[in-house]
């Protein structure tokens, strides 16, 4: 996971002189064979369904069966005019906001003070940090309306303190973002803490040795050596972050889901433009809208994506 | 401040050595505010951490009554645990151990495809050069940002043409595809595997094919069982695909599982008059063991491959 990649020598193989045609591709016929199942299901269940996805979302689903390129951009008006379209973005935004660089940070922050001085108790902390990203999807929302429930929860004095006295207090439009980005956070942040770690491992340690002799402390050198040199690592994270981010689904579908969890009321049916996509689908039958909501959700990602690696020279492939 | 102060204490060390050896190991250049505010943070960050999986073991032990009454990290009683795992084993008629089966089976599956398809596939985009390298590199960084939950509306349409929505192979074919997996295999062959090494190799008569096998292979074993890790907690963790694509609860693996389970008892609400059709005389403790008997398959899996996950293989460093 570096960001730079070494081009391969050339193989026996490949010396002989060019010819063309079958010959040709025969030179490559062992490599191709490497890299033929891999391509096979990267076209089955990648950008196989990538594009379908995109062909559908211009197929008019009115009748029931697909009648393809028919809509135009119908599907596409079809979600900015849902009434819930404009609702589910304001909430994905700010979950967003609230989520990316407040996790970001605080992997980051983690990481750093645990590799500043490995010892016993670091290693146990790292891998405490890092189990409980056992606990996720529907077990990490059972686990969250435990925690946030204060008549049992193990953080009651907090949550009673912060005048809560109800789960349905707790948990409400309001402090979604919130709850979601902890969630996240608990389940999530072992895996980057890990990354980060190595990332900072990796750091030469002469580097280091000749910032203690110019009389940096630990502290300068954590804020001039060690945060520029794992900021690839730190762009890469908030790339798939993002992208994973954008599509929150499971947390709110299994919150608003259900009323015998005993929060059914504060959290609507559609919360994430995920959910929407999923209700245009399933609940309306117009696939033709789900895709059109996916794609643009898939945009945004990429475009985010993009954008920041544009921005910091990031993935530049020197083959 | 002469080189024999920071020497580890031993028995002849006056007090005033051993403690110089514990502020510079301890404390160093972080400074004593820095010494405070590291390990404040670090033991509170500890708390969010551990505090909810311990009480979700110890919820297991406590009845309705009890998880108010108690202390949150109180323990109850074993009856109660061994009473909870017979409520759940009976839940329609066993189906829990079901959901467990399938859920190892489809995990294990989903492993051997998509290790098998892109352990080989990121060795070759990072030791030869072919027509179409550089396509699939690209499209694996591409696809790689695509969260699988974006392609699931197609993906069931497409199985749907195959008729094979609602099968356990809806669930298993498309885990096969693991992007991440091929990108950190190139990531790694291109930055630690030496040329001269394959070259020697085939000098030596070895098969592109036994080059693979018995050289690169082998020293990618850290590289193996981090990729391993990560895809068996993806996939057993795998909700949305299962949750679209299945209907039929006996093909169901646990987190589909525990959802219906939660939403379709009393477990969460044991006090509270239950709407229409659902089911009484769960409660929390039930729960709690669920979703444990999720977790706990993971935790091991963890520790097995501990040395690789959080060993640093991630800087992806080949020694040899």
């Amino acid at each position: 996971m570096t960001n730079q990649t070494v081009s391969p020598p050339l193989l026996p193989w490949e010396n002989k002189p060019l010819t063309k045609g079958f010959s040709r591709w025969r030179r490559h016929l062992p490599a191709y064979l490497f890299v033929f199942p891999y391509v096979l299901v990267m076209l089955a269940f990648g950008l196989g369904p990538g594009l379908y996805a995109l062909l559908i979302s211009f197929a008019d689903f009115s009748t029931g069966v697909p009648i393809y390129f028919a809509a135009g951009f119908k599907n596409y008006l079809a979600v900015f005019n849902d009434f819930r379209f404009s609702f589910t973005l304001g909430n994905i935004t700010e979950f967003l906001v609230i989520s990316v660089p407040l996790g970001i940070a605080m992997v980051v922050v983690l990481a750093i003070l645990l590799q500043m001085r490995p010892g016993r108790l670091t290693t146990a902390l790292r891998t405490l940090y890092f189990i409980s990203g056992a606990v996720t999807g529907p077990v990490l929302v059972l686990v969250a309306i435990f925690m946030l429930d204060p008549s049992i929860s193990p953080f009651q004095a907090l949550l009673k303190g912060m005048g809560f006295e109800l789960l349905n207090d707790v948990i409400y439009s309001d402090t979604l973002p919130v709850l979601f980005t902890l969630l996240g956070f608990f389940s999530g942040a072992g895996l980057w803490i890990a990354i980060q770690y190595g990332a900072l491992e990796a750091i030469p340690k002469e580097l280091l040795e000749a910032a203690t002799i110019d009389g940096c402390n630990a502290w300068q050198k954590v804020l001039h050596i060690k945060i520029p040199l794992i900021r690839p690592y730190i762009i890469y994270q908030f790339i798939l972050i993002f992208a994973g981010n954008v599509q929150l689904f499971v947390e709110p579908q299994i919150l608003g889901g259900g009323n015998n969890l005993g929060v059914g009321g504060n959290v609507p049916m559609v919360w994430s433009p995920n959910q929407l996509a999923y209700n245009f689908a399933f609940e309306m039958g117009n696939f033709g809208a789900a895709s059109a909501l996916s794609l643009m959700l898939l945009v945004v990602g990429l475009g985010a994506a993009y954008l920041i690696i544009r921005w910091t020279g990031f993935f530049n492939i020197k083959t | 401040m002469s080189k024999s102060d920071n020497r580890r204490p031993d028995f002849h060390s006056t007090f005033l050595q051993r403690w110089r050896y514990f502020w510079m190991k301890n404390v160093g250049d972080t400074g004593v505010l820095g010494f405070i505010l590291r390990w404040g943070v670090l033991l509170l960050f500890a708390l969010y951490f551990l505090v909810p999986i311990l009480w979700l073991v110890l919820a297991t032990s406590k009845n309705a009554p009890q998880l108010l009454e108690l202390k949150p990290l109180a323990f109850g009683s074993f009856e109660r645990i061994w009473e909870a795992w017979h409520r759940i084993i009976a839940y329609q008629n066993g189906e829990v151990l079901l959901w467990f089966s399938n859920s190892v089976k489809y995990a294990i599956w989903a492993l051997v495809l998509s290790l098998a398809a892109s352990i080989p596939a990121g060795y070759i985009l990072a030791v030869a050069r072919f027509p179409g390298r550089h396509l699939v590199l690209w499209l694996t960084l591409i696809t790689m940002l695509l969260p699988p939950s974006a392609l699931v509306l197609p993906m069931f349409m497409e199985l749907n043409l195959f008729h094979l929505v609602n099968t356990q192979w809806a669930v298993i074919l498309p885990s096969a595809f693991f992007p991440f997996g091929t990108y950190l295999t190139y990531i790694y062959y291109a930055s630690s595997l030496p040329p001269e090494l394959l070259d020697a190799a085939r000098v030596d008569g070895c098969s592109e094919a036994e080059l693979f096998w018995y050289i690169a292979l082998p020293l990618a074993s850290p590289l193996l069982g981090l990729l391993a890790f990560i895809n068996f907690t993806t996939n057993w963790n795998n909700f949305f695909g299962p949750y679209v694509l299945l209907n039929n609860n006996k093909l169901f693996n646990l987190p589909v599982g525990i959802q219906q389970f939660v939403t379709a008892t009393s477990a969460l609400r044991p006090g509270f008059n239950p709407s229409p059709g659902i089911m009484v005389g769960y409660q929390q403790a039930e729960a709690a063991l669920f979703g444990l008997i999720m977790v706990v398959p993971v935790a091991i899996v963890f520790l097995i491959a501990q040395r690789y996950v959080i060993g640093g293989a991630f800087t992806g460093s080949v020694k040899g």
